[in-house]
């Protein structure tokens, strides 16, 4: 149901990015999707990848705020209406969602996000069926 | 234990009577041996013998860091250069180095404070003793030198840089005491760990830190990091260099060497003495010395003198915690702000690393002060991946600082390990409004 993300915290200031990556790209680690929450002095560059945990821990010697949460990963209908289906599921429990990204690989299509209310957001998922994916499947999309 | 009971636990009324004899020899030989001192006397109409008693003090003239640059290099010394044995000079970043130059004599009165300080803090002549103070032109390293010979201990000149080797050094032999910079202890920590060095490995049982301003806040982390305990050891080139004051192991203030080096409170702006206990501008007589004496220096440290007896069963009088220096002050919107109690501040939250910077600006006509901080990023749990929980920790740190400084900051967070940081002082300031 849910899926390993890491949030770096980046000074919002050219080159800070790029000295990220290159950390990531140095120890092999394949970018599945990324994005970025910005303020005008820093942002949260959220990730998920291949092995997560040794990309968390190679993020942590290079002396990067890297920090590790789980997500929930809703797999939605690639049409019209896909998305809004499976979060009206969840808003109307009267569930709020913090952030929200997708990202489409092997053709199907990936809700990612965190509530404000994880515990009651996983028993919606679960009572209302929806399509679900954890780290092993994603890594097998990959 | 107590180095010298003598001169430690000496009764107040004798201490008075010793230091106010001293006064009138000290004023006596650099009114004929220093001619900047005979005519700052002779403008007040003083002759040494008016000066009879410590209490007369306060008619003689300051001495100024500006009074020792201006008489660059040797214009304040008593001695015939052929009695000085040793020199250091400051660093001199804002103009010409301040010279002071050491007797024979000298050197023995420091070593011998320095010994009362390391004796206090239990450091004896079992102990092994790295000074991890620069040995060269500053003070520190030598002087913290020759008290670790003077009473027996085995000295590890480590100095300051390969810190590695150092490291593996306080490890291998054993060494159970180190004098250093409180930032540089918490370097050692840094590099301590960075190299899979436990504090269950290494055997640091005191540190003596001293040379920069630090809190309580600060002595924690490094007594937390390094497992020793941590002890205040206050000094200034112009004086001696570091044995001045020493905290004892009730650690309420720092001890001063008074018999040595005599210190009034004096308000920064009137000059005035200040009432007992009230924070104000530190100034130091040199009682004993012969190679440079210096008369009313004004430290530009802020403290107080605490008031009562130390339980210790020392008699001298002790200084509080350095506030911060009358130059380090800073003025933002007529509001006096100190480094210190940002640091304090920064310090007390465990989501921040023990750096910071203040900048200051003037945007407009309106002062603005940001306070820039280290993120520690092994407390942050698995909430830090939302902005909501960076501005609530902005927000957090903002609101302990405008109640401490009654002021508004600016916060900015900043990656780990992107703060510049020096081996030697940490520079806590950059002020933009100079340039206006």
């Amino acid at each position: 149901m849910t899926i390993t993300q890491l949030s770096v915290f980046l000074e919002n200031k050219a080159g800070t990015l790029i000295e990220m990556l290159e950390t990531l790209k140095q120890a092999s680690i394949q970018l599945i999707a990324i994005t970025i929450a910005e303020t005008a002095e820093y942002g949260i560059c959220r990730i998920i990848c291949s092995e997560s945990d040794k990309a968390y821990n190679v993020l942590r010697e290079a002396n990067v705020a890297v920090t590790r949460s789980k997500v929930f990963a809703l797999e939605v209908e690639n049409k019209p209406g896909g998305a809004a289906k499976a979060i009206s599921t969840i808003s109307k429990e009267g569930i709020g969602i913090s952030y929200l990204y997708s990202f489409i690989v092997r053709e199907k299509c990936l809700l990612i996000f965190r509530t404000d209310d994880a515990e009651r957001a996983a028993d919606v998922i679960r009572k209302a069926k929806l399509p679900t994916i954890d780290d092993d499947k994603l890594v097998e999309f990959a | 234990m107590i180095w010298n009971e003598n001169k430690e636990c000496m009764s107040r009324e004798d201490m008075r009577a010793l230091q106010g004899k001293r006064l009138h020899k000290i004023v006596t030989y650099v009114y004929h041996n220093v001619p900047f001192y005979r005519k700052k006397l002779q403008e007040r109409d003083i002759r040494p013998d008016d000066i009879q008693s410590i209490d007369d003090i306060v008619r003689l003239p300051f001495t100024t860091k500006q009074d020792l640059r201006d008489n660059y290099p040797f214009g304040l010394q008593a001695a015939p250069q052929s009695e000085i044995v040793r020199i250091h000079a400051s660093s001199g970043t804002t103009g010409n180095p301040t010279i002071v130059g050491y007797t024979r004599k000298d050197i023995g009165v420091w070593s011998e404070c320095m010994s009362r300080c390391l004796t206090a803090y239990g450091v004896s002549r079992n102990d092994t003793f790295s000074v991890a103070y620069g040995y060269g032109l500053f003070t520190g390293g030598l002087g913290a030198h020759y008290g670790v010979e003077n009473i027996g201990a085995a000295v590890l000149p480590a100095s300051i840089g390969n810190t590695e080797k150092h490291l593996h050094l306080i490890r291998d032999l054993g060494v159970s005491g180190i004098a250093c910079t409180p930032s540089y202890a918490l370097y050692l920590a840094e590099t301590m760990k960075r190299m899979g060095i436990t504090k269950e490995q290494i055997r640091l049982r005191v540190g003596a830190f001293g040379a920069e301003p630090w809190t309580e806040e600060m002595r924690r982390e490094i007594e937390d990091k390094l497992g020793l305990k941590a002890y205040n050891l206050y000094g200034l080139s112009e004086i001696m260099g570091p044995c001045v004051s020493y905290e004892c192991p009730r650690q309420q203030g720092s001890h001063i060497n008074e018999d040595h080096f005599f210190p009034e409170i004096v308000d920064p702006e009137t000059l005035e003495p200040v009432d007992a206990g009230t924070v104000g501008e530190l100034v130091f007589t040199t009682l004993t010395k012969e190679g440079m004496p210096i008369l009313r220096y004004r430290t530009r440290d802020l403290c107080s003198i605490l008031p009562g007896t130390c339980s210790c069963g020392r008699t001298s009088l002790r200084m509080g915690h350095i506030m911060g220096r009358t130059d380090d002050m800073l003025i933002i919107r007529g509001i006096n702000v100190f480094p210190s109690q940002v640091e304090s501040v920064v310090l007390s939250m465990k989501e921040f690393a023990p750096r910071y910077l203040l900048v200051v600006d003037r945007i407009g006509n309106l002062d603005t002060l940001q306070v820039q901080v280290e993120l520690r990023q092994e407390y942050f749990d698995e909430n830090f991946d939302t902005i909501a929980t960076f501005q609530e920790l902005e927000k957090r740190l903002a609101d302990r600082l405008k109640s401490v400084l009654s002021l508004t900051a600016k916060v900015n967070l900043k990656s780990p390990g992107t703060l510049a940081r020096s081996l030697g002082k940490d520079s806590h300031v950059i002020d933009h409004r100079k340039q206006y």
